[in-house]
């Protein structure tokens, strides 16, 4: 057993496309572990404490691409053999193709003069500098990438208003402007109602759902996640509500956000109410009574805002408002619940929830603490409930593995499962555990299909013959054009022996009703 | 401000999209039928976060009296005094008649500033054959002994509206052409080519070298000055951009433009000489020389990228120049500041009995032709010059094609069969080279680096990237400062 890096010197690679060439390497047999990163400070440091860094890897600068090997001689050949392949596999274009391609925005503008919109994923200490340069050639811009200062966010969202210009972003992970899907996001069809949102798996949520009731999207406007922060002041959000209040393809429009600090969300809510549209307000975790009465209403004669508690509910009052008729009430089945959760132990008390989506984390806990009190979070509703260590649950637990203490130098788990597969089996080994709670994105960007990893990691807990299993509960986030296929995910899932829930929201009530053994917590609350 | 791109306009519209980051992103756009391209980006300036932060503040700006649109103001102001450059090649007169001050004791040499203690082993050859020519010394000793002496003074040939290839040694008896800008007024000059084999500008200085320059100071020079005060003066645009639509790349190939030299200059000799004896010399010596037209294609080119030089905010590159231990450029918003890195040594071809063992740093004032749009910039169109420098006839239509990235525009006088009568490239934005990682390509002779062995090889260079970070940084400091308001 050893360890090597190799130095590929000027050989820049979106991280996205080095973990699948990562994941493709680790596949080879003999190879003990791999790992592929430009060679930057902070690369180099996780490099460093996987003990995957050599000399050679030490030496590299933040263009050269490190391939850090750790196995048997003959594996370590063969990875070196293939590396190359694997490389321009992840390449669709010929590399005199690649060579011939703009290198740089500016030429790649040159290079498409009619473009209006410039999506932006680089690594975030260069995101800001790349937005600067496309705002000033006159053109909207999306940052999907994090890890940019606020000083920078707050400098290019006032360039962007001046010159009524979007700037959605940064850490904007979804977006659909006239039907087309930029960054994650799903297939919905087209209709005329308007998301704006700070929160990227809200949107999905949101869209999917209403794609779901048979309605449909007419841009949905990812707006960054600290657009409504009081130092953001919400200057993407103000002009994505002013854009959709004039834009005649949109009717209804949803806000959806954590919620916001309170300054901001009068300000917003005060353009809200008076964009001339009916608008329903999702400030998840907010107090839909208290937000109310914060709102002043104009003189547009619009009906005022319908603040909702849960995406679910703000989907099918977005549907309400553009159709006239809410979408069908799904009804629980008290007795099937109660059967599944006879099937508990008495000392299966808890929920544990894993999850990709944030705003998904999110919104699951408050549904529930609602029914079971406490909930224990690496990004909990308040700070007394975070958990000590990321690594051990307590009591009911829900986990946003999409949060950075999870994803710095590993793929979204919305791409790669690998960590979420290993938490399923811890929890399911946990004798208190009643329910795990799942949630599974779809759409472009999330894993191609997902239910192959998941299903057979359910089967397994499932099957365990050590006690008794939990209860596996899963909500498909996904729309029926999406690439995955809604349906034969949740076949498959379902197949696997996981009761399929129609929502986040319903799929956290159905875990608090099967945990506390109260049939009628499954219920929407009215 | 009026925006071609409004809201509303892109939700009507949707969006077309330029991805730059995860390529998988473009996925989604192919489903939809979306307009997108996707950028292969890299992280500007070799991943210095500090320099692409700079590198977008100073980038281009569509808003009306924005910083970006002051320096695309000045950058065009810049490339239209080149482009309007008319070189005229008019005079040939030994180089202490337009330098005095040369006879007590100076001489200008290729490249930034340089001692005689730093200069590698060719200057130092070309320095020794410069003093024995001269008759300031009578062996390599004594000239050894003055050049390391207060008693000589050197000076960069760029110093002095000047250039001259390789070691670009130039005392006070050699003949210069002149080459004047008859649009702007302004003058360059260059040594007269010497040929190929031991000659001074590779750093021999054997006894047939000293010869072989004596005749040009006291044959060549005054003939070529009779046919050309004759001639009344050659354009030299027009004849490079004919010897463009031959196959040169008017740095490493000349067959062309000396071809057309000789057809302009051969009547003239044979009207203003009366001895036939000397005027057939004359023409052997350009026929003998591949390379004759290199050193007025260099003052043509000088003569240019002064014109364009000294205008504030202007990022745009007019003096790219090696001493065979630095490459050295000057920005024409920084003036006359040298942005200096070590040279590189050329990779290329080398003839028999050498390799890249025996070469000596980039050295020359050559790259003038490159700054200009030629040479490497204009591969693509002279596909025969692979032969000389390496490559295959596609690697030089793709390097001249990178080096468009990195230009400020096409020059429409000098265009390029090759690539369907595109200009060639010209007016490197130093912006530009720091946000793409690309550096400009260079054709370049290779010398050995020991004195007075001569041309071991031809190839391709780059500067090294430090020169271009540190002009940008220089340029912010002056544009941020002030400069453009």
């Amino acid at each position: 057993m050893r360890t090597i890096d190799l130095v590929l010197t000027n050989r820049y690679q979106d991280s996205v496309t080095l973990m699948q060439v990562a994941i493709a390497v680790r596949g080879i047999p003999g190879i003990d572990d791999a790992s592929l990163v430009m060679g930057t400070e902070p690369n180099k440091e996780l490099l460093r404490e996987a003990g995957l860094l050599t000399a050679e890897g030490e030496a590299a600068g933040p263009n050269d691409l490190i391939v850090a090997l750790r196995g048997g001689d003959e594996g370590i050949a063969a990875a070196q053999q293939q590396i190359e392949r694997l490389l321009q596999a992840e390449a669709p274009a010929s590399a005199r193709q690649r060579e011939a391609a703009p290198r740089t925005l500016a030429v790649g503008l040159e290079a498409l003069p009619q473009a209006n919109f410039v999506l932006i994923s680089t690594p975030g200490v260069y995101a800001a500098a790349e937005a600067r340069k496309a705002l000033q050639l006159d053109r909207h811009v999306m940052i999907f990438s994090d890890h940019v200062s606020l000083e920078d966010e707050l400098a290019l969202k006032e360039l962007a208003a001046r010159r009524g210009l979007f700037l959605l972003g940064p850490d904007c992970g979804t977006a659909i402007i006239g039907g087309v899907p930029l960054g994650f996001a799903n297939a919905v069809r087209r209709g005329s109602i308007g998301i704006v949102g700070a929160s990227g798996t809200g949107i999905q949520e949101i869209a999917t759902l209403i794609d779901r009731y048979g309605q449909g999207i007419s841009h949905a406007i990812g707006t960054g996640s600290r657009d409504l922060s009081r130092e953001i002041g919400g200057s993407a959000t103000l002009s994505a509500l002013a854009a959709l209040g004039d834009d005649p393809s949109t009717s209804v429009i949803v806000l959806v956000s954590k919620p916001p600090h309170p300054d901001v969300a009068a300000r917003v809510l005060e353009v809200a109410a008076n964009c001339g549209k009916p608008i329903v307000v999702a400030f998840v975790g907010a107090d839909p009574q208290s937000m109310g009465s914060a709102v002043s209403y104009g003189e547009s004669g619009a009906p005022a805002p319908v603040f909702v508690s849960t995406l679910e509910e703000a989907a099918r009052r977005a549907v309400e408002l553009s159709t006239g008729t809410p979408p069908a009430v799904e009804s629980i089945d008290m007795s099937a619940v109660r059967e599944i959760a006879g099937r508990l132990a008495p000392q299966q008390r808890y929920v544990r929830g894993l999850f990709s989506g944030g705003t998904l984390c999110y919104e699951a806990q408050l549904i529930l603490r609602r029914a079971l009190g406490e909930v224990r979070s690496n990004a909990p509703l308040a700070p007394e409930l975070a958990l000590e260590h990321t690594s051990r649950s307590i009591g009911h637990t829900c986990l946003d593995l999409g949060a950075d203490e999870f994803t710095t130098g590993r793929p979204h788990p919305m791409i790669d499962m690998t960590l979420r597969l290993e938490r399923i089996k811890a929890e399911a080994a946990d004798p208190e555990v009643a329910v795990l709670l799942l949630d599974v994105v779809l759409g472009y960007g999330a894993h191609p299909d997902p239910a192959s990893v998941l299903a057979p990691a359910i089967e397994a807990v499932l099957a365990a013959a050590s006690g008794r299993p939990p209860v596996v509960v899963v909500s498909v986030c996904g729309a029926h054009s999406d690439p995955q296929g809604l349906d034969v995910q949740r076949r498959r899932l379902a197949a696997a022996g996981a009761i399929l829930a129609s929502s986040n929201a319903a799929a956290a009530r159905l875990a608090a009703a099967v945990a506390a053994r109260e049939p009628q917590l499954a219920a929407p609350q009215q | 401000m009026g925006s071609a791109h409004s809201i509303a306009a892109l939700l009507q519209e949707g969006p077309r999209v330029l991805n730059v980051g995860v390529r998988s992103f473009t996925e989604a756009l192919a489903a939809a039928g979306a307009s997108y391209l996707h950028v292969e980006w890299q992280p500007p300036a070799q991943g210095d976060p500090e320099l692409s932060r700079l590198v977008a503040m100073l980038a281009d700006d569509r808003e009306p009296g924005s910083l970006g649109a002051r320096m695309r103001e000045a950058n065009d102001e810049a490339l239209r005094r080149i482009l309007a450059a008319d070189p005229v090649w008019e005079d040939v007169r030994p180089a202490r008649e337009i330098w005095p001050e040369m006879d007590d004791g100076l001489l200008l040499h290729a490249g930034p500033p340089i001692h005689w203690e730093h200069m590698c082993g060719p200057m130092q050859g070309a320095v020794i054959g410069a003093i024995l020519l001269e008759g300031w010394a009578s062996d390599e000793e004594g000239a050894r002994a003055l050049a390391a002496s207060d008693r000589i003074r050197f000076s960069p040939c760029h110093h002095h509206g000047a250039v001259g290839p390789m070691a670009g040694l130039v005392s006070p008896s050699m003949p210069m052409f002149v080459v004047r800008n008859t649009a702007a007024g302004n003058l360059a000059y260059s040594s007269l080519n010497e040929g190929l084999g031991k000659v001074l500008r590779y750093g021999a200085f054997g006894p047939e070298v000293i010869a072989r320059l004596r005749w040009m100071c006291d044959t060549l020079g005054p003939a070529l000055q009779t046919a050309i005060r004759q001639l009344g003066g050659v354009q030299l645009k027009p004849m490079i951009a004919q010897a463009l639509q031959m196959g040169d790349e008017a740095h490493n190939r000349h067959m062309a433009g000396t071809s057309l030299l000789f057809r302009a200059l051969a009547p003239a000799l044979v009207r203003a000489l009366d001895d036939r004896e000397r005027v057939a010399a004359v023409l052997d010596f350009i026929t003998a020389n591949n390379y004759f037209f290199l050193n007025l294609a260099m003052a043509a080119c000088k003569a240019m990228m002064d014109a364009g030089h000294g205008i504030p905010c202007s990022s745009i590159v007019t003096t790219m120049a090696r001493n065979g231990v630095e490459f050295g450029i000057r920005v024409s918003g920084t003036g006359d500041r040298w942005f200096t890195g070590p040279a590189a040594i050329p990779e290329g071809v080398f003839l028999p009995g050498f390799s890249a063992e025996d070469a000596a740093g980039d050295i020359g004032d050559s790259a003038i032709t490159e700054t200009a749009g030629l040479g490497g910039f204009a591969m693509g169109g002279a596909p025969a010059v692979v032969k000389v420098v390496g490559g295959t006839p596609e690697d030089a239509v793709a390097f001249t094609t990178m080096m468009y990235s990195i230009t400020w525009t096409r020059n429409p006088n000098w265009t390029l069969p090759a690539l369907s009568f595109a200009g060639t490239p010209t007016g490197i934005d130093v912006r530009k080279v720091v946000d793409s990682n690309l550096l400009p390509l260079i054709n370049t002779g290779i010398a050995h680096k020991q004195a007075g062995i001569g041309q071991v090889g031809a190839g391709l260079v780059r500067p090294p990237m430090v020169c271009f970070t540190e002009a940008l940084r220089a340029l912010a400091d002056a544009v941020l400062g002030g400069q453009c308001t």
